[in-house]
């Protein structure tokens, strides 16, 4: 085991670089639930950072806030310079089309269409041509070893095929940021072992930053560091915030 | 883990010599502690003296002669028990981690220990330590430095620092088996380890979450 293996997770790290996504005392209300209490995180470009938790304790609430898609009620989010929090609606669309790639649970692919034509919608609502987007999305597919599965809708896949075509649609163009909540979270051991492995390899050839949502340690494995959630607020540590309960 | 039935298995397909059996139990488990050279002649020579393994003839191959062994029929008998025997599944429940976390408890509750003195009496001889004929008769005693205060034994510090070393060695292991090219074998050792790690590291969450009510039960007063 190496030396700095021993050492705890740190929060953030200390070599002076600028996260290429910050987020800073995050409070979020659902109603009367606080699922996020002073909530800060630190994403830095080409680090897979997981961050993970029990159930309800606000993972995919900060996963929202981060990637631009729920406004936190306090505290600012940062990306690249910009803050995410205050920017207007459409810029933030802008963003999140061509910054962002988000994965989710269940793939949310759209089920009428097929792998192909999933993977290259975001190319096609960037305004790339029919031809273009597919050949793009060809290629995207057979990155995560789905290529042969183009024509099928998603009813028609396996779990894992349609998490590797969600990937890829996350993936296609080229994004600085990939947002994965519980990517795994609905797979069987050995589909999530390919669907993490495809995520890993592909976010670490191109350089994209991945926030891996997951209460699964060894989906966590994944990652260069991990950080805990409990009760909305971030720990680096699990234990250190079980253990001040 | 049976180096013998392990060597057995390994002279199932036909004799092999020491350095050849090291080799291949290596390249089979690999992940697994290397079979040192002495344990594994020493095993050979236990297995013949027990009749499951017989001397085959010597091998040079070009360079140093070599003992071939193989197995005999009874050898081969004895490891096919082995292999239909069931592994008794967690007969003693030995967790080491637990035992610290007991222990550390313990020690917390108990009185503080006076410190004593940081090691037996540092004495530098002025004679000339070259010159064992004149020893020097009454070495300057060197004052006594302040014993380091003994350090309160802390059960949830202790185990946020084995998750930490729990977590890195499951990133290790996770890089070893999706590394390009890795072989089956790899892979499958590595998932075994991650998974005993990462129910070590449940455990260790939950343990976490009642150390209150354990270090109550361990330590009523």
């Amino acid at each position: 085991m190496s030396s700095t293996s021993m050492s705890s997770t740190p929060m953030s790290r200390t070599d002076g670089a600028v996260p290429i996504l910050a987020a800073r005392g995050l409070s979020k209300a659902h109603g009367e639930t606080r699922a996020l209490r002073g909530a800060s995180v630190e994403l830095y470009a080409g680090e897979i950072l997981a961050v993970t938790g029990a159930s309800g304790s606000g993972k995919s609430t900060l996963l929202h806030c981060l990637a631009g898609m729920v406004r936190p009620d306090e505290g600012s989010v940062v990306y690249a310079g910009q803050r995410l929090d205050r920017l207007p609606e459409a810029r933030l669309s802008e963003l999140r089309r061509t910054e962002f790639g988000v994965v989710f649970q269940f793939g949310q692919l759209i089920p009428e269409l097929t792998a192909l034509d999933n993977t290259s919608l975001p190319l096609l609502l960037a305004g790339a041509s029919r031809k273009a987007a597919h050949e793009q999305a060809g290629e995207w597919l057979e990155r995560f070893g789905v290529r042969g599965q183009e024509g099928l809708r998603p009813g028609e896949m396996s779990g894992g095929q349609a998490q590797r075509v969600a990937l890829a649609r996350a993936l296609v163009t080229g994004p600085k940021v990939v947002f994965a909540d519980e990517p795994t979270g609905a797979l069987d051991s050995l589909a999530s072992e390919q669907v993490m492995t495809a995520l890993a390899h592909t976010a670490r050839e191109t350089g994209t930053a991945v926030l891996l949502i997951t209460h699964d340690a060894q989906v966590a494995a994944y990652a260069d560091r991990e950080v805990w959630l409990r009760d909305g607020a971030v720990s680096a540590d699990a234990v250190a915030l079980e253990a001040t309960r | 883990m049976s180096t013998r039935h392990i060597l057995l298995g390994l002279l199932a397909g036909g004799p092999s010599h020491g350095y050849d059996l090291k080799r291949r139990h290596d390249e089979r488990f690999p992940q697994a502690r290397p079979l040192a050279y002495g344990q594994v002649y020493t095993t050979l020579q236990r297995l013949v003296r027990d009749g499951l393994a017989e001397v085959d003839g010597t091998d040079s191959d070009g360079g140093p002669e070599r003992t071939l062994y193989r197995s005999t029929a009874e050898g081969a008998k004895e490891l096919a028990g082995w292999a239909a025997e069931i592994t008794p599944p967690a007969p003693f429940v030995t967790n080491e981690i637990f035992a610290k976390v007991v222990c550390a408890i313990l020690a917390a509750a108990g009185p503080t220990p006076t410190p004593g003195p940081a090691s037996t009496p540092v004495r530098i001889s002025t004679a000339d330590p070259a010159s064992s004929a004149d020893p020097d008769p009454d070495p300057v005693p060197m004052p006594v430095p302040a014993a380091d205060p003994v350090p309160a034994a802390d059960p949830a510090r202790y185990l946020i620092a084995q998750r930490a070393a729990h977590m890195a060695r499951m990133r290790e292991l996770t890089a070893v088996k999706t590394a390009p090219g890795a072989d089956l074998a790899t892979v499958l050792s590595a998932d075994y380890a991650l998974n005993h790690l990462d129910a070590d590291l449940r455990w260790m969450t939950t343990t976490a979450a009642r150390l209150t009510t354990l270090t109550a039960e361990v330590d009523p007063t």
